[in-house]
């Protein structure tokens, strides 16, 4: 049995140590909004807050994430009081198939929290997610919409 | 249609919606019978409720491409109700609810808006009229005095009343035949910004993609494939995976071996753990480089004709020939979502949950594999995590529901990013052979135009052949808008058993970098600016010079640019619809940036022009990776690319500045999916060709330039 800190509460797996981050939480935990992208952590969909700091959770052993706290879209603000970052993804209409934006926004999320005011170049950096649609230019005027630099 | 029909259809929907896959809706928490009750469904496409909301049923698949806005728009405008009232639902995959253009549910080939947009706007109209009718009956006055807006009918004198008051009058009268559709000059939420239907559960975690999907008593299954196309299984040994926690069964399915556990990782790490020898099959021995030999082999004469003006024969060899050979590789999709579907097979009857493209084709797959008769499949359509014309394939359905017959419980079938990469029905490479003659005046007096590539008509849809002959080749070759007096386009089928698909933009995603590189090549050769040149040959205001100039003139062509930097220009048709694009480039030590994508598109009747403004450059995003980097290649029939790391796409910090002007036309919508695509290439290959003189004939870019 391990011991899963998710979103603020405790949960306890019976899982392969070996098992991804990624699918204790989606398969196990039952959260859904952190994504399979990929598997060798190029795409970023499955992006989450270890300790406030972005991961990518699908190569990372669930029990490197024991007594640490693990964070995930749905513990980023309550479905009603949404993180500046989602209101400003809502503000300028980002999503087109969405699949990869829980990854994206908590990639987002963390850059603000490390760098409240980023530059073009702290945002090309940070954003490492891939996002097939091409959703790329709104995603970062959002990011300086949320941040409000020009 | 009879209400006792409608309301038959609202409570099936009801009933879809309470398994919990209505999408970007709330689920109505109770009381479901009397809310259906008081609905007013004069057809399938639409329910409006007593709280003055209205649900629009979609048919079309959402993957990103906007579709459930757009067309939620086109209803809500003959209806006349404000677009903040409208929510949409995915409709069941039934009969009533086909697309007649596909004779049954299939998203695909831009289509959606221009095969759908006219149904929902007269499913909207005749609502409107059956509405304006009940008031009028209720006042005693001529409906034809009556206006609607903004869920308001009023009539001379000011009485009014609210459409929500009006559900049950309405209900019982007939449903009109025909109705009158709005001008466009009437309408007021068609060629508006709008704010997608589908934006907040897409920014919370609770949109439900198929990889999401978790119906009670599921297990999850992955299937191990041979790495040679089309090999077979010889052997296995399932020990070591058995023995692995959580994995419960190893099975032997058609498309390879099946591990089925507790969890996704239990049947990935299964899969790890499985020793399994293969049979070669018929792609042993292929490799890029036999298949490019082939097509080269083939170009070296014509083939089977997609146009012919003119006669070339006698023009050709007038003023200055150039020819030229240009190729382009085999690409993989690689949608973001990798490919699943959650399958649940029973004696006589079978659930999917899928985020699929091509619904009739799903349940087909799964009432032949089950038995069952077609009528007890069910398909629940989730989002899609991107399609791109991969999630028209029913491959991975056909997975999942050998897997579940096979096991006995409802199956979550996943494929990784490897299977997806490597088990793709690619963008058939192409070889294109051209041939131009520029008269002494400048003018281009003869081209011809020679193809060879795999089929996908005659993999994907058979029927659609024509003697051997795909119908489809021509995009981006023989749909040109030049007028050139003698004209040769041909086409030679590529005999392969690599699978090949419908890639966004199918075909012209190839053949416009040839045409378009091709075009820049004669307009040197002629000495012309490559903008002059392409608008010396078309006629004043037709679309495709109207773009041309639009795009010239916002991409400020030919006004000097900051040193170091060039541009580029390519023009392109999609099914009626033109694109004319600039590319903005600069190298430095070798490194090409692309700068900035300028693109003047003409869709006919634009629908939603924040639709427009993502789709536009999405597709140009799609089109920019491939250009640079994009190849799938083969040895000993087996593709060596399988993930994000050597097939690699685009990024942020890639990504170029984005500048789109849509048309305000007033001519049918095209739809949108796909025009972005094709320009892409040709104009950043001519951009180069402005830096440096380098004429790149062979895509992706960064090889040609490494």
């Amino acid at each position: 049995m391990l011991e899963l800190n998710v979103n603020g509460a405790p949960h306890a797996l019976d899982v392969p140590d070996d098992m991804p981050l990624l699918w204790a939480i989606r398969d196990v935990v039952g959260l859904t909004g952190t994504k399979f992208g990929c598997g060798i952590a190029a795409c970023g969909a499955c992006t989450v807050h270890l300790d406030g700091a972005p991961v990518r959770s699908c190569s990372l052993p669930v029990a490197a994430a024991v007594g640490r706290k693990i964070t995930t879209i749905e513990g980023l603000a309550p479905l009603d009081q949404p993180h500046p970052v989602q209101a400003a993804w809502v503000e300028l209409g980002v999503p087109q198939c969405g699949y990869c934006q829980s990854g994206q926004i908590m990639a987002a999320a963390a850059l603000l929290e490390r760098k409240p005011k980023p530059s073009d170049t702290d945002i090309d950096l940070a954003m490492t997610n891939i996002c097939r649609c091409g959703c790329y230019p709104r995603i970062k005027a959002a990011i300086k919409s949320a941040a409000g630099v020009a | 249609m009879t209400a006792t029909l409608s309301r038959k259809d609202a409570l099936r929907l009801f009933a879809i919606a309470g398994t919990g896959f209505a999408l970007g809706v709330e689920l109505r928490p109770a009381a479901v019978d009397a809310a259906a009750a008081a609905d007013f469904s004069p057809l399938v496409w639409l329910r409006m409720h007593a709280d003055g909301t209205t649900t629009v049923v979609v048919n079309q698949s959402e993957m990103g491409q906007g579709i459930t806005t757009a067309l939620p728009m086109m209803l809500a405008d003959e209806l006349d109700v404000p677009f903040t009232s409208v929510r949409f639902e995915i409709s069941p995959t039934a009969p009533a609810y086909y697309n007649p253009f596909w004779h049954g549910i299939l998203t695909g080939g831009s289509k959606s808006t221009p095969s759908m947009g006219p149904i929902m706007r007269k499913a909207g109209a005749t609502a409107r009229a059956m509405l304006v009718a009940a008031a009028a009956q209720k006042w005693g006055v001529d409906a034809a005095t009556c206006t609607t807006a903004n869920g308001v009918v009023t009539a001379p004198g000011g009485r009014y009343a609210t459409y929500a008051s009006l559900l049950a009058a309405a209900a019982a009268l007939p449903v009109p035949a025909e109705v009158a559709l709005k001008t466009p000059d009437k309408f007021t939420i068609i060629g508006t910004r709008q704010r997608r239907l589908d934006l907040i559960p897409k920014t919370n975690g609770t949109a439900m993609y198929g990889m999401d999907v978790k119906v009670p008593g599921m297990q999850y299954a992955s299937i191990e494939k041979p790495l040679q196309i089309g090999a077979t299984v010889a052997s296995y040994d399932a020990s070591a995976a058995l023995a692995y926690p959580g994995v419960h069964k190893v099975v032997r399915v058609s498309s390879g071996i099946a591990v089925i556990g507790s969890s996704t990782w239990a049947a990935f790490k299964g899969r790890k753990l499985l020793k399994v020898t293969y049979a070669p099959g018929p792609n042993a021995g292929v490799s890029s480089t036999t298949i490019a030999a082939q097509q080269h082999a083939l170009v070296a004469t014509p083939g089977m004709v997609q146009k012919k003006v003119g006669d070339v024969d006698a023009h050709v060899a007038r003023g200055t020939v150039v020819s030229a050979i240009y190729e382009t590789p085999y690409l993989a999709h690689a949608p973001m979502e990798p490919m699943n579907t959650t399958a649940d097979v029973r004696a006589d009857r079978v659930t999917l949950w899928s985020p699929t493209q091509d619904q009739s084709a799903s349940q087909k797959i799964a009432a032949k594999i089950a038995g069952v008769p077609l009528e007890n499949v069910v398909v629940n359509t989730t989002y899609l995590g991107g399609g791109f014309g991969r999630r028209g394939e029913v491959d991975f359905v056909a997975d999942a529901v050998e897997v579940s017959k096979a096991a006995g419980v409802p199956i979550k079938l996943v494929w990784t990013r490897e299977d997806d990469i490597r088990n793709d029905p690619y963008r058939p490479g192409t070889v294109n052979a051209l041939r131009g003659a520029v008269a002494s005046d400048g003018t281009l007096v003869a081209l011809t135009h020679t193809m060879a590539s795999a089929s996908i008509t005659a993999r994907a849809v058979p029927f659609m052949m024509k003697d051997g002959f795909d119908p489809l080749t021509g995009a981006g070759m023989a749909d040109i808008p030049y007028a050139i007096p003698n004209q040769l386009m041909t086409w030679h089928r590529l005999e392969s058993a690599i699978p090949v698909g419908f890639w966004r933009a199918p075909y012209a995603n190839a053949n416009t970098f040839a045409t378009e590189s091709f075009i820049d090549e004669l307009a040197h050769a002629a000495g012309k600016d490559p903008v002059a040149f392409r608008l010396a040959m078309m006629a004043p205001g037709t679309p495709a010079r109207v773009v041309l100039e639009r795009v010239a003139k916002l991409a400020d062509w030919g006004a000097p640019l900051p040193a170091g930097h060039a541009q580029g220009v390519a023009l392109a048709q999609w099914d009626g619809g033109w694109i004319a694009m600039v590319a903005e480039a600069s190298m430095a030590s070798g490194k090409l940036k692309v700068h900035k994508l300028t693109a003047s598109v003409d869709v006919g009747q634009p629908v939603n022009i924040d639709g427009l403004e993502q789709q536009i450059p999405s597709a140009m995003v799609y089109g920019l990776s491939a250009a640079l980097t994009g190849k799938i290649t083969f040895a000993d029939g087996a593709p060596q690319q399988q993930n994000f790391n050597d097939y690699t796409v685009l990024h942020m910090a890639d990504a170029p500045a984005f500048v789109v002007d849509i048309v305000r036309s007033a001519a049918p919508s095209t739809g949108a999916g796909e025009i972005g695509t094709p320009c892409v290439a040709p104009a950043l290959t001519n951009a180069i060709f402005a830096l440096t003189k380098q004429r790149i004939r062979s895509l992706p870019i960064n090889d040609a330039l490494a």
